[in-house]
């Protein structure tokens, strides 16, 4: 019995060690470590959020969870430590780049400038920069707009992209900023802006928690569309080609259509709301053909 | 780490124009410093008023200079432009808010230099009071003795001692002012902190170009502020008053 145990250890101790000999790059250092830190938003609704626990779920966690058991397999280690790490979107690049998340499991724009520092997974959702209006305004299009307070977000993409559209329409609308969405809703709310500029499944996601949702619209056809992806560490081919292929198994096998309809066409906790927010035709194509292009390749540059 | 660096990051065009990051960056301190000293005159004068009103004998002035610093002292600098920018419009008559919050000039910077100027203004009154506490009480009584009314013995006997007493305090007042108006991007003024945190998101994540060079920035700020309040130190120092140097 002793001696077949023996055999037993030895064997695997082999595995284990044929296994990590193969492995570089983040691969190993998740089986140096033997654990996977994954970082995580905590209001990125419905991709990556804390729920009435503070325990982080959402869409990506979810197909985060998928990678980590991809991860578990590939090390032939079951008992792999996952650890959730809250990011924003200031300081997810850094941490990436610093080694204190394996994988951000976030909303974050895959696009050229950001692929100069990480790298990033296949697409598994396209948001469309829309505007969220108090359906009382009457406002349905950008050209409303002129002369009117508009608000959006600082630090996000939608800064940039509205002062374009304001140059190329040459509307003259007065842009205020919120620190974050939830402030940025408050001046909509309280009609400091008519109108939120903003990624539409956050903008739905606000909505849908608002105190009277029946009030607002969602209008306007986009002002930009933008592939969001799980983010991981540049120049790391093994974890790179472990992610990839994992992504493009669950997109062709349906397992990620199943997932998207959980989170956007299903009641979500914490409060129960349904978004019926449908499969854009951008994503629908992606499943069939995962890729990891940039947001420049979706929007014909101005 | 793995980081790449970019310093020339500065000098190019911003994705959405033709200005440079670097013309961001000038823009920002040029609201940063428009803030700061906008919000010290608020303060200075306040200040002085709320501080004196706190010595003087009548007991209702007293009250209202103590309730004042009471008030912009014990609230945090953040609720206090968030009741200023969120709450107050909410209170007044349905027109004058909605012009208040859609049509009103400039109304992010007057919020934020307002509330940064009253929160300053009862730090400046503490210190103004403390300074004159610190005089002996017979320069009160001399100004008395000699027929000055209690103003006047303010005017040309307490306050001229006063506030040469307390030009170091005020001078890390002032470097605070410089400091405290980062709060402004939370409202959406386009100063220094929010130019980093829209750099950081336009350059896709030069995130330690764009804190290194706002801090240094602020450093410069606050440094200036410094020597400008150490210069009106030496004019007005008073040769063997307080301390001989």
């Amino acid at each position: 019995m002793t001696k077949f145990h023996l055999l037993l250890a030895s064997a695997l101790l082999c595995s284990l060690g044929t296994a990590q000999a193969q492995v570089d790059g983040t691969l190993k250092k998740i089986s140096d470590t033997k654990s996977i830190t994954l970082g995580i938003r905590e209001s990125s609704f419905p991709l990556s959020y804390l729920d009435a626990n503070q325990k982080p779920i959402g869409y990506h966690i979810d197909v985060c969870m998928a990678i980590v058991e991809a991860v578990k397999t590939r090390l032939q280690n079951p008992k792999l430590e996952v650890k959730m790490q809250a990011v924003t979107s200031q300081n997810r690049i850094p941490l990436m780049v610093n080694g204190t998340i394996d994988l951000e499991c976030g909303s974050t724009t895959n696009n050229l400038d950001r692929q100069k520092q990480v790298a990033f997974a296949p697409t598994t959702f396209v948001t469309n920069v829309r505007m969220a209006v108090k359906k009382a305004s009457g406002i349905t299009d950008l050209d409303h707009l002129g002369g009117k307070p508009v608000a959006t977000t600082t630090g996000t993409t939608s800064v940039a992209l509205m002062r374009a559209n304001e140059k190329g329409k040459s509307i003259d609308f007065k842009e205020v900023y919120g620190k974050d969405h939830a402030d940025s809703f408050l001046m909509l709310e309280t009609d400091r802006a008519v109108a939120f500029v903003m990624d539409d499944n956050l903008l739905a996601g606000l909505i849908a928690n608002s105190k009277s949702p029946s009030d607002y619209a969602l209008v306007g056809a986009p002002l930009s569309i933008e592939p969001i992806a799980i983010m991981l560490r540049k120049d790391d081919p093994q974890f790179k080609g472990l992610v990839h292929a994992t992504i493009s198994d669950m997109a062709k096998t349906g397992a990620l259509t199943k997932l998207y309809n959980k989170w956007f066409l299903a009641p979500i906790p914490p409060k129960g709301i349904n978004l019926n927010f449908a499969m854009s035709d951008a994503l629908k194509a992606l499943m069939a053909k995962p890729n990891d292009n940039p947001a420049e390749m979706y929007n014909t540059k101005k | 780490m793995n980081y790449h660096w970019n310093w020339n990051v500065f000098f190019q065009t911003i994705p959405s124009g033709d200005e440079t990051y670097l013309a961001w960056i000038i823009h920002g301190l040029g609201w940063t410093v428009s803030i700061s000293l906008a919000a010290w005159v608020i303060a200075l004068v306040l200040g002085s008023v709320m501080g004196t009103l706190r010595t003087v004998p009548n007991t209702g002035l007293r009250l209202i200079g103590h309730a004042w610093v009471e008030f912009f002292r014990n609230v945090p600098l953040l609720m206090q432009l968030f009741i200023w920018f969120f709450v107050v419009p909410e209170m007044l008559p349905r027109d004058w808010g909605m012009w208040v919050k859609q049509d009103m000039p400039a109304k992010e910077f007057i919020t934020a230099f307002v509330a940064l100027g009253l929160f300053t203004s009862a730090r400046v009154a503490e210190q103004v009071r403390a300074g004159i506490q610190a005089l002996p009480r017979g320069q009160r009584n001399a100004g008395l003795a000699i027929g000055f009314t209690q103003a006047q013995t303010y005017r040309y006997v307490i306050l001229p001692m006063a506030f040469r007493i307390i030009i170091p305090p005020l001078t890390s007042e002032f470097m605070n002012a410089f400091k405290n108006s980062g709060v402004a991007y939370t409202v959406g003024v386009w100063e220094l902190i929010f130019v980093s945190r829209q750099m950081v998101e336009e350059t896709g994540g030069q995130v330690i170009e764009s804190l290194i060079v706002p801090t240094v920035l602020y450093i410069l700020c606050a440094y200036a502020a410094n020597q400008l309040m150490a210069v009106i130190d030496r004019r007005a120092h008073v040769p063997g008053f307080i301390v001989a140097k």
